[in-house]
């Protein structure tokens, strides 16, 4: 490396490198500010109350199970849809489409990965959940199966995108190989260009499920908000409440420093551990450095 | 399940046209209901646009008058955003594609820049919220709004500026070394201008992102309603993305094609916001040097 000459170039060359480790502190400065509102709770709340099955702050009830259940719910449900609907579509992008409709689509994916989560509640409010109300015949529209939807719809495009990305990138020679063997495109999709793709398929799966399990405004305002326990199949189509619209509806009201207060945050750090289990996982993947992980995922 | 017959080249083709097809009617699942979330706002709101709409105040709690405050409140988050961010951003970029060795610390930064990305949105207001608006004492502020923000949309800067710095081809570095200057004057003077389309196409789709974004704004910067326009940083604002929840969740007897209005508004910043980055990463293309 070429060392610098003069004072200012030293300088900037340290201001650079305090610029490129500041995201490490950024981090660390979240997770610790996270943990020092968050941490009281397990002084303040019993242990057996933070997991028993009430969440109803006001009369001191701080059971956190129907909430993390309701997160879960939820994003089983998005990512049911989300995953097969993703990969297919990625795959005909990628394999299938003549080069003008690839044009066409990749855009039209991207305005949908653009579209705010709030313009989506609001379609979800006005549009979707009167829509399944009427056609399931539920007391209401706002329910976990409508915010799954949503999320697959906002999922999707991070799916779409990353995938089409791994499928593209498998060498021409893996596709031309099998072809030459004899088998048809199609065979060819399904037993050389996707398994070859597997890692960054997989990556995509993956940042797709953390950004439902992420999401915030879009289940805020069509779930319903009732943190009520999952009981059996067909909770699905009545309303739940998920971590991250418990923070979002009820950060406003909290009183600075209140067990309250404290055990939103609570939720907060539950929240980025997830993410941060979920981003390292991923990137676990793609980097290949730990063959363990590849084999239990695959 | 179906016994497969996979003998003849006959049944092969058969299997693949209709795998082919049932492909495809996925694809348009996926894309039409887009084409029709898009076209539907556009119809349904368009009776609200109108030169009062977007210049006038609320009135009637929210009821009539205009979303003027809430498009500037979004403008100047947006300012905030872009000062704060775009300086760090592309500093850590200039470092991790030029100065950093492939070691464990660059690592742990690459690490740390996938984990902010993952970071959802409402945590990091709740982190705004403990440490700009709580612990800094700023208060319910642009300022605070801004700053949760930038920590958001860092990662996209940093990937997409590194990205782009890293495509502008290494012989460019080496000649200018070769010819007497020294690292940062070959960064200054070459890769950054020969990568700064592609910073920019980043930068657009950052911000892109930060205009959407209600939850962290809701609780360091958002406010319900503002007589007038905010004065100094540290002044609560209203937003677009905020605005648009609350007619939609918390105002009883909303018009409805007000509550479309907005989200056309707040559509057509992000349309118009994707239109212009992919016009840049266009021009940039053909303008490129290599």
């Amino acid at each position: 490396m070429f060392k610098s000459r003069d004072w200012s170039e030293f300088v900037i060359t340290r201001i650079i490198k305090l610029t490129g480790y500041s995201t490490i502190i950024f981090v660390v400065l979240i997770f610790f500010f996270l943990l020092n509102e968050g941490f009281p709770t397990f002084i303040e709340v019993p242990f057996a109350s933070l997991i028993s099955d009430r969440w109803y702050p006001i009369e001191g009830y701080y059971g956190i199970l129907p909430l993390l259940i309701g997160s879960l719910v939820v994003t089983v449900g998005a990512t049911t849809i989300a995953i097969p609907v993703g990969l297919c579509t990625a795959i005909f992008i990628s394999e299938i489409s003549p080069r003008w409709l690839r044009d066409i689509l990749k855009p039209a994916v991207e305005i949908l990965g653009g579209i705010p989560s709030v313009v989506l509640g609001f379609l979800g409010i006005i549009v979707l959940s009167p829509y399944l109300r009427v056609l399931l015949n539920l007391p209401t529209g706002l329910s976990a199966f409508t915010g799954a939807v949503l999320l697959a719809a906002m999922s999707l495009p991070t799916i779409v995108s990353i995938a089409d990305d791994a499928l593209d990138a498998v060498p021409r020679s893996y596709r031309n190989a099998s072809l030459a063997l004899g088998a048809t495109d199609w065979q060819t999709i399904w037993n050389v260009t996707v398994p070859a793709a597997r890692s960054g398929i997989l990556t995509a799966f993956m940042l797709g499920i953390g950004r439902t399990i992420g999401e915030t405004m879009t289940v805020m305002m069509v779930t319903g908000n009732a943190p009520v326990l999952f009981k059996g199949f067909l909770s699905f189509l009545y309303p739940v409440r998920t971590m991250t619209a418990t923070i979002a509806a009820e950060m406003g009201e909290v009183a600075t420093g209140s067990i309250h207060y404290h055990i939103l945050f609570f939720i907060g750090i539950i929240l980025f551990l997830f993410s941060l289990v979920i981003n390292i996982t991923a990137s676990a993947v793609v980097f290949r450095q730990h063959k363990k992980v590849e084999k239990i995922l695959s | 399940m179906f016994k497969v017959n996979l003998s003849t080249p006959q049944s092969r083709l058969t299997i693949q046209k209709i795998g082919y097809l049932s492909l495809t009617l996925i694809a348009i699942l996926t894309v039409v209901p887009i084409i029709a979330i898009v076209v539907h706002i556009f119809i349904q709101g368009f009776s609200a646009i109108s030169w009062e709409f977007l210049t006038g105040f609320p009135k009637d709690g929210m009821r009539a008058g205009g979303i003027f405050p809430a498009i500037v409140g979004t403008f100047y988050l947006t300012l905030g955003t872009a000062i704060f961010s775009i300086p760090i951003s592309i500093g850590a970029a200039v470092y991790l594609s030029e100065y950093a060795s492939e070691n464990r610390w660059t690592q742990i930064i690459r690490i740390a820049i996938i984990n902010l990305a993952g970071i959802p949105s409402v945590v990091y207001g709740l982190f705004g919220l403990g440490l700009f608006v709580i612990f800094l004492q700023f208060g319910t502020s642009i300022l605070a709004g801004c700053l949760t923000l930038s920590i958001m949309t860092l990662p996209i800067f940093i990937s997409t500026a590194e990205e782009a710095m890293r495509s502008v081809p290494q012989s460019f570095r080496v000649v200018s070394i070769s010819l007497g200057a020294s690292q940062w004057q070959t960064i200054r003077r070459i890769v950054l201008p020969q990568a700064q389309p592609g910073i920019l196409t980043g930068v657009i789709l950052g911000l892109e992102r930060a205009v959407g974004e209600t939850a962290p704004i809701l609780f360091t910067a958002a406010a319900f309603f503002l007589p007038q326009l905010p004065n100094s940083p540290f002044d609560a604002t209203m937003a677009l993305p905020y605005h648009l929840f609350v007619i939609s969740t918390q105002v009883p007897g909303m018009p409805v094609n007000l509550q479309y209005g907005t989200a056309l508004v707040l559509l057509l910043f992000i349309l118009g916001m994707n239109i212009l980055a992919t016009l840049v990463r266009s021009h940039a293309r053909k303008q490129r040097q290599w």
